[in-house]
């Protein structure tokens, strides 16, 4: 019960800085409201970026991602790291130098055509929409678990803090909230991190720790690298190699990809390199915005390989795998272990009956014939949500309470901040694409920061209304938005800025191409618009394209695009000079000059 | 006043083709470390230990990421320096 307090009091506390800070940070213009007035300093908008990118999937579902998946997860460290570097060489200082708030109206004003720019919100708010709704479902998960209240209560607290500082604050308010958010979220992450680190290995460091080799109290097979270890350990029960590939390269180079282009492609993370005052800002920020983000992502392989490691030496102590002792009883599990049953996250189901808890790969049909046979197992015992192994990772490492309570405050930081960088980028999609682009042209600064504050408002209530209610398909559909942002938005973006010869037909073209040609593969294995048993083949790796899964097909979608733009264009008349000088222009940083967005 | 502006469309010429060289290149480093390393070399990397770590796995996990964050900083102070010699540097 004490350790509830202390995670109501650190939760609070960090509630308490960010609505201080959205009071502090009004916005009172359009360019403060979308842009932040373009006045964000480089490093503290790679700060914000990191948070803003970093979002509850990365904070809690990733290192377990890398504990059950081993090598193969390194397509997520890769994929959404790797992203940066497209991003910081070939879209965000010529965006920046364009200068205006949103990446439809680049698309827009790029290719003189409103059907164009529409295209583009359309693919926005279906990317955006779908990713709000996980974060959503990660802040009332969050509360619900660790502070003992509903889901839909804890749902309500954290939509009421970012209606709070988003709606005021606008993109000034967000980005300052992010950067406490940063600081949270990476303490709350790297503090136990470290923790276990000297416990397993002795370095301090997660990321030496994870080449160390084994200290006397990590029990069995101490002296042996972790690694190492980890690796005999998972073939003794029935799975591969940690360190080596289970599934196909080319998928997994696919993937990696798909992922790299997704991030560059996705809307809501362009933008943040619309808030800073020079082109040679926007690349500095980029580099910034990948060292904050690197902090984490170079942590949480260390996390994932050592709380797996803790897991299965909790569950099997010994080395003689097979042997009846070799796995605990039942009645001696950790209290941790108690706790988490209590969650239904981890579940254990005595097949065999001998009061043991028997954890290996049960799939492994050769392995599970010569375990029936041999260590008389029934198949195994322990269900293990793959969140546990960071939410449980301090109870494991037998951590203070606080520093449980750092974790909560972290996750939930994880949430916002990517939901408020999320929200803006559909609000300011609304507000000055459709009513202020399209609909009402002539509405004046006033009016249009009015339209901003309700577009916001609703986006708010929509995604607050979406994770109470999430559609069944919410899981699947994180494919779908990196396949989008992948297919559709980020090669149209650089053929913009690399090609002064493609024109709106070309751009027009190569976006649906690249957009139904992913959608038609991602339908095809998931369902008709996720409609579950409309799907025309089974979605496992058998049926799959060149074994391409429909994850991975994004990094196709984007080359599909490009070559039909480049079809087109040569079939089609040039752009206006006028747009081929826009072009021109956006290669010089020089004359960056304020936000203008006329 | 022609020569003028040809000779400027010259100069944004030339800084363009500067930058995209360097871009090349770095894109070229950026596959290297991450699919190249990390992924299509992986398995005979793996052989060499780093430590206790593959050296295969190491680039997927790590090292990769090291590489990306070296790359952008050095696109930093190469452009910087290229909008120096062209004079197209924002004040």
């Amino acid at each position: 019960m004490e350790s509830t307090v202390i995670t109501y009091l650190i939760v609070f506390t960090t509630f308490a800085v960010y609505v201080g800070i959205a009071i502090w940070a009004r916005a009172g213009s359009t360019s403060e409201y979308y842009v932040a007035n373009k006045g964000i300093h480089p490093v503290a908008n790679g700060m914000a970026t990191a948070a803003d990118w970093m979002s509850a999937a990365s904070f809690i579902s990733m290192a377990g991602l890398i504990a059950f998946m081993g090598y193969d997860a390194s397509a997520y460290l890769m994929g959404w790291t790797g992203g940066f570097v497209l991003l910081a060489l070939l879209l965000a200082p010529y965006l920046r130098k364009f200068g205006k708030f949103t990446v439809p109206e680049f698309i827009g004003d790029r290719f003189y055509s409103k059907t164009a720019r529409v295209i583009a919100v359309i693919a926005l708010l279906v990317a955006s929409l779908t990713y709000v709704i996980g974060q959503m479902k990660g802040v009332g998960v969050a509360f619900s678990r660790f502070l003992e209240t509903p889901y839909w209560l804890g749902l309500l607290i954290g939509m009421a803090i970012v209606f709070f500082y988003a709606v005021i604050g606008g993109m000034k308010g967000i980005t300052y909230t992010q950067i406490a958010q940063y600081v949270v979220m990476i303490f709350a992450y790297t503090v136990p991190a470290i923790f276990i680190s000297l416990q397993l290995t002795g370095h301090p460091l997660p990321q030496l720790g994870i080449g160390g080799a084994l200290t006397e109290e990590a029990g069995a097979g101490s002296g042996q690298y972790l690694l190492q270890k980890l690796d005999q350990i998972l073939v003794d029960i029935g799975f591969s190699e940690y360190t080596q590939l289970d599934g196909n390269r080319l998928n997994m180079a696919l993937l990696t990809l798909t992922l790299m282009i997704g991030t560059a492609g996705l809307p809501h993370v362009i933008v943040r390199f619309f808030t800073v005052p020079k082109v040679r800002d926007a690349r500095m920020s980029a580099g910034w915005a990948l060292v904050f983000i690197g902090i984490l992502y170079t942590t949480a392989p260390a996390v994932g390989a050592m709380s797996f490691f803790n897991l299965i030496n909790t569950v099997q102590p010994s080395e003689e795998v097979g042997s009846p002792e070799a796995n605990i009883q039942y009645e001696n599990r950790p209290q941790w272990f108690k706790n988490w049953e209590e969650t239904g996250l981890l579940a254990f189901d005595d097949k065999n009956g001998d009061g043991r808890i028997q954890y290996y790969n049960d799939d492994n049909k050769a392995f599970a014939e010569m375990a029936r046979e041999d260590y008389g197992w029934q198949g195994n015992e322990l269900d293990v949500d793959r969140d546990i192994m960071v939410m449980a990772n301090p109870e494991i490492a037998k951590l203070p309470a606080w520093v449980i309570a750092l974790v909560v405050a972290g996750s939930l930081a994880a949430a916002l901040s990517t939901a408020a960088g999320l929200l803006m980028a559909i609000a300011s999609a609304v507000s000055h694409d459709l009513i202020k682009g399209i609909i009402n042209p002539k509405i004046g600064e006033k009016g249009e920061l009015r339209a901003a504050r309700t577009a916001m408002a609703c986006a708010v209530l929509v995604a607050g209304y979406l994770g109470l209610n999430p559609p069944g398909f919410a899981a699947q559909v994180v494919a779908l938005a990196f396949g989008l942002a992948a297919s559709s938005l980020f090669p149209v973006l650089m053929l913009g800025i690399f090609s002064t010869r493609m024109n709106k037909e070309g751009a027009i073209a190569g976006m649906l191409a690249g957009l139904i040609f992913t959608l038609i593969y991602i339908f095809t294995y998931k369902g008709w618009f996720f409609v579950p048993g409309t799907n025309m083949l089974p979605d496992e790796p058998a049926y799959w394209l060149f074994g391409i899964g429909p994850q991975s097909i994004g990094a196709v979608g984007a080359l599909v695009n490009v070559v039909t733009a480049t079809i087109v264009v040569r079939l089609t008349p040039a752009p206006p000079a006028s747009i081929q000088q826009i072009v021109q222009d956006i290669r010089v940083p020089k004359g960056a000059g304020g936000a203008s967005g006329h | 006043m022609a020569d003028d502006n040809k000779r400027e469309d010259d100069a944004a010429q030339a800084y363009w083709q500067a930058n995209v060289r360097l871009l090349i290149t770095l894109l070229v480093a950026w596959f290297a470390v991450s699919f190249g390393l990390g992924i299509i070399l992986a398995p005979w990397l793996n052989l060499i230990q780093l430590g206790g770590v593959p050296l295969g796995f190491w680039f997927a996990q790590q090292g990769s990421i090291y590489g990306f964050i070296a790359i952008i900083f050095i696109y930093v102070v190469r452009m910087n320096a290229l909008d120096r010699r062209f004079g197209v540097y924002e004040d």
